[in-house]
């Protein structure tokens, strides 16, 4: 008896010291410093998005190397070089990665900490968040997809303008980096040729700053001391003066504000609609002899931003918004719809594990960085092995993210024109393997998105086009695995998503830096 | 003998009020008796419980999107005596859940399979009252790579779960108390995402699942053929984050719970091998769990390989 004690317990211990280390190692630990293969000193002629151009804005020439403030600036550097505390030198690892990077990554935690649908009121209505008291339940904002991709790009698109003017600034200015001037400046970041004022870096804090102050209201606290912490990376690091920053912050500042003029008035401030809206929605999809679209939600919840089809996009015209909207789905009392019912029915109650694994992968439901952050991890990962530069990081994630934005437009504006109903609406007997979203079902969004995402990635890394497309494809069957979507919402999305690709597309391959 | 046949019964109703299958820890063992030496006990035992109201962290609320979210469970368990004092068993359990209102799917399939090895190390007997110590080692594993990222419809948490029990049972005449306490180290598991927000993002599959501990209280009546018991049962996980409102629940929430129930168990006369259990309980605290009420119900069989070999 002692001997089979003696075996059972050695082996308990066994296991305990094998399962002991609970350490999850996060996807993006082990990134690099940044240290551009090309450091796109041209960049300054690269045709900004939202910006009427570099020019626009007067940044002050700064003082020669030579001057007595710029020599109190290095020693400055130095001083703080030679004191460094242990968070100082954690701060520098987490910003030597790239600056783009970073806030993308901050960005998406964001959206998944405020994509929350907000809980009913005790009277069974629901109340919306408000930007001017956004630390009162329920917070501001709602980051559901529409808002997402709308954030998205516009953090994007004021990077990459301001990091355009930046490189503007550079080349016109020349002022080199403090450890040219002075070799006894060892920096913590891989050297660089560019050009040092202004500091990309504060560039992109300033515009990042700026940028989501507007987006995420209640978070300025954390991004005001996250926008600190990078520039004084860069002071820390031995990278730039402090003259630099000050320059690039205001200039990013700036190309902010140009967008958030853009942002006020693109339209999402109706974006919600009122009672009369959802009525008349309603009673449109009535009149053309449909089946209308209803909350699946208990109490009915009003739907999703149902004029959010009406927000100006950023890669075409407004007015070409009705020509790209595809044809109307199946007649709700079709022979073709009540195939594809069969259909939804059909996966729902033979669902593989693989399936499941797939719904679960796509979810990006709620809680969430939303499908457009999902696309912008996945991108994420292919641009970090790239060796871009902080511009160029900048402007791959600004065409996905204008995409993205516009492929909401095109998706949400179909949805509301055509007002059908989800699958489960029409037969009951449909149970979901993911949670059936506040809105109409034509055309799936994640279609959408993933239609325009992955042409876009695949022209921006040709290498990947296959394997974005076949994720692309993925993302689409996920919503008709899991029940939720019709095959020709997940069908007519993912091409409606590719015409959107192929707008961002013309734009890379004229914008100057292709 | 008889001693034997209760203390299978025991197992399978102390496994079932410890099981629920959203929190399942596949946990048992917190009784205080033994089979004797080659014998073995055989049982099925069915189970049903459901809750319209759960706590998401700290409140408590109903969903109509859901509304009664019920849990259906058969198990086979096994328990075989290597020697009076050292023990061995094992369960497979069936699960299904399903919600009465709104959309999502229910789900079904053999959750995780269990071992423990049951050891008594100390006994003391006086003139009425016996006083017992055991130690109990266990291991509960997921039976298949089951969907753990459709709670509260998923049949568990995928985890697997090493655990440590200690258990103390004192017996008066008729009357026994019996108190135990459990460490549940729980492996992290994956999901099929590559990002989740607990009370940050986190760029990864892996989740790191909080360990838990177990209390158990129980008290009653005990004679050969007829026992009656109640119990007051804390589950505490120690670490994990709360659900935020109107999110979903999470594998790594923080799940508490507080339970009290009552079990019966009932041995024939003329056919002592043969046993029959019931029990229902009902939570009474919880946090990021549904408040379940349940019942269970099974019967057992014991199988003396001792008889055998001497007749062989």
């Amino acid at each position: 008896m002692k001997k089979h004690l003696a075996l059972i317990l050695s082996g308990f211990c066994l296991c305990l010291l094998a399962s002991c280390d609970k350490d999850v190692v996060e996807s993006n630990a082990g990134y690099p410093a940044l240290d551009p293969a090309n450091i796109d000193a041209d960049a300054g002629s690269w045709a900004p998005m939202v910006v009427s151009s570099a020019a626009a804005f007067s940044l002050p020439a700064p003082q020669p190397t030579s001057s007595a403030a710029y020599q109190q600036e290095l020693q400055e550097l130095k001083e703080l070089r030679s004191s460094l505390t242990e968070e100082q030198k954690r701060v520098i690892n987490y910003w030597k990665v790239g600056s783009v990077v970073r806030w993308n990554e901050i960005m998406r935690e964001l959206v998944a900490k405020h994509n929350l649908p907000p809980y009913q009121n005790p009277d069974n209505t629901y109340p919306v968040p408000s930007a001017a008291n956004p630390f009162a339940y329920p917070t501001f904002p709602f980051s559901n997809p529409p808002y997402a991709a709308r954030a998205y790009a516009y953090v994007s698109v004021a990077q990459y303008d301001a990091l355009v003017m930046a490189h503007y600034f550079k080349e016109k200015y020349k002022r080199p980096a403090p450890y040219q001037v002075d070799a006894a400046i060892k920096p913590a970041v891989p050297e660089s040729a560019l050009a040092a004022y202004p500091s990309e870096d504060a560039v992109i804090a300033g515009a990042s700053l700026e940028m989501m102050k507007l987006l995420f209201p209640g978070d300025v606290a954390y991004l005001t001391g996250m926008a600190e912490e990078e520039k004084n990376y860069r002071l820390w690091s031995g990278a730039n003066v402090r003259s630099d920053i000050i320059a690039g912050d205001s200039l990013g500042r700036w190309a902010a504000r140009m967008v958030i003029q853009r942002a006020k008035a693109d339209g999402m401030g109706a974006a919600g609609g009122n009672q009369e809206v959802w009525a008349r929605l309603e009673n449109d999809c009535k009149a053309r002899g449909e089946t209308p679209w209803y909350s699946l939600e208990v109490p009915k919840r009003p739907p999703m931003l149902p004029l959010f089809g009406e927000v100006k996009p950023l890669l075409f015209d407004k007015a070409e918004v009705p020509a790209l909207r595809p044809g109307p789905p199946p007649s709700a009392n079709s022979e073709q719809m009540r195939k594809e019912l069969e259909e939804v029915l059909s996966y729902t109650r033979n669902a593989t594990r693989e399936q499941m694994r797939i719904v679960n992968f796509w979810a990006d439901g709620v809680g969430t960085y939303t499908p457009p952050g999902h696309w912008n991890a996945i991108a994420t990962e292919s641009f970090v092995k790239k060796q871009y530069s902080e511009v160029r990081w900048a402007r791959n994630y600004a065409l996905l993210n204008a995409a993205l934005m516009d492929a909401a437009i095109l998706c949400w504006n179909t949805k509301y024109y055509y007002y059908n109903a989800r699958p489960c609406q029409l037969d009951p007997r449909i149970k979901t393997l993911t949670g059936v979203p506040n809105f109409p079902a034509y055309i799936s969004g994640h279609s959408t998105f993933s239609g325009a995402a992955a042409t876009t990635l695949g022209y921006l890394i040709p290498e990947k086009a296959g394997e974005f497309q076949k994720m692309a494809q993925e993302a689409s069957n996920s919503r008709l695995f899991g029940g939720i979507h019709y095959r020709a919402d997940c069908t007519v999305g993912l091409e409606t998503g590719q015409k959107v690709g192929y707008y961002a597309i013309a734009r890379a391959r004229t914008d100057g830096a292709d | 003998m008889e001693k034997e046949h209760y203390s299978c019964l025991r197992r399978l109703i102390f496994f079932f009020f410890c099981f629920v299958p959203v929190l399942s820890y596949a946990q048992t063992e917190q009784d205080a008796l033994m089979m004797g030496e080659r014998q073995l006990c055989a049982a099925a035992t069915i189970s049903y419980n459901s809750w319209t109201n759960y706590w998401e962290g700290t409140f408590k609320r109903d969903n109509e999107n859901m509304g009664r979210v019920s849990t259906r469970s058969a198990v086979l368990m096994v328990n075989y005596g290597i020697t009076p004092k050292l023990n061995v068993l094992a369960a497979v359990p069936y699960v299904r859940t399903q919600a009465s209102e709104g959309t999502l799917a229910g789900m079904d399939g053999v959750q995780d399979l269990s071992l423990f090895v049951k050891w008594k190390p100390w006994e003391w007997q006086g003139g009425h009252e016996t006083i017992s110590v055991f130690a109990v080692g266990g291991l509960a594993t997921p039976s298949s790579r089951y969907n753990i990222d459709l709670l509260p419809m998923s049949i568990g948490l995928g985890s697997r779960v090493l655990s440590g029990r200690v258990i103390a049972d004192v017996q008066v005449k008729q009357f026994t108390a019996t108190l135990s306490a459990a460490y549940l180290h729980r492996s992290n598991v994956e999901i099929d995402r590559t990002a989740y927000y607990t009370d940050r993002l986190i760029n990864s599959r892996e989740v790191d699942m909080p360990n838990a501990t177990n209390f158990q209280l129980r008290a009653g009546y005990r004679t050969p053929r007829l026992i009656a018991e109640a119990v007051v049962d804390n589950m505490t996980t120690l670490g994990g984050f709360d659900i935020r409102r109107n999110d979903m629940p999470f594998v790594s929430n923080r799940m508490n719970s507080t339970k009290v129930g009552v079990e019966g168990k009932y041995y024939l006369a003329r056919h002592p091998a043969l046993g029959f259990h019931a029990g229902a309980w009902h939570t009474l605290a919880g946090r990021n769990i549904g408040q379940a009420t349940g019942g269970m119900a099974g019967m057992s069989y014991i199988l003396d390989f001792t008889t055998n070999t001497i007749k062989d």
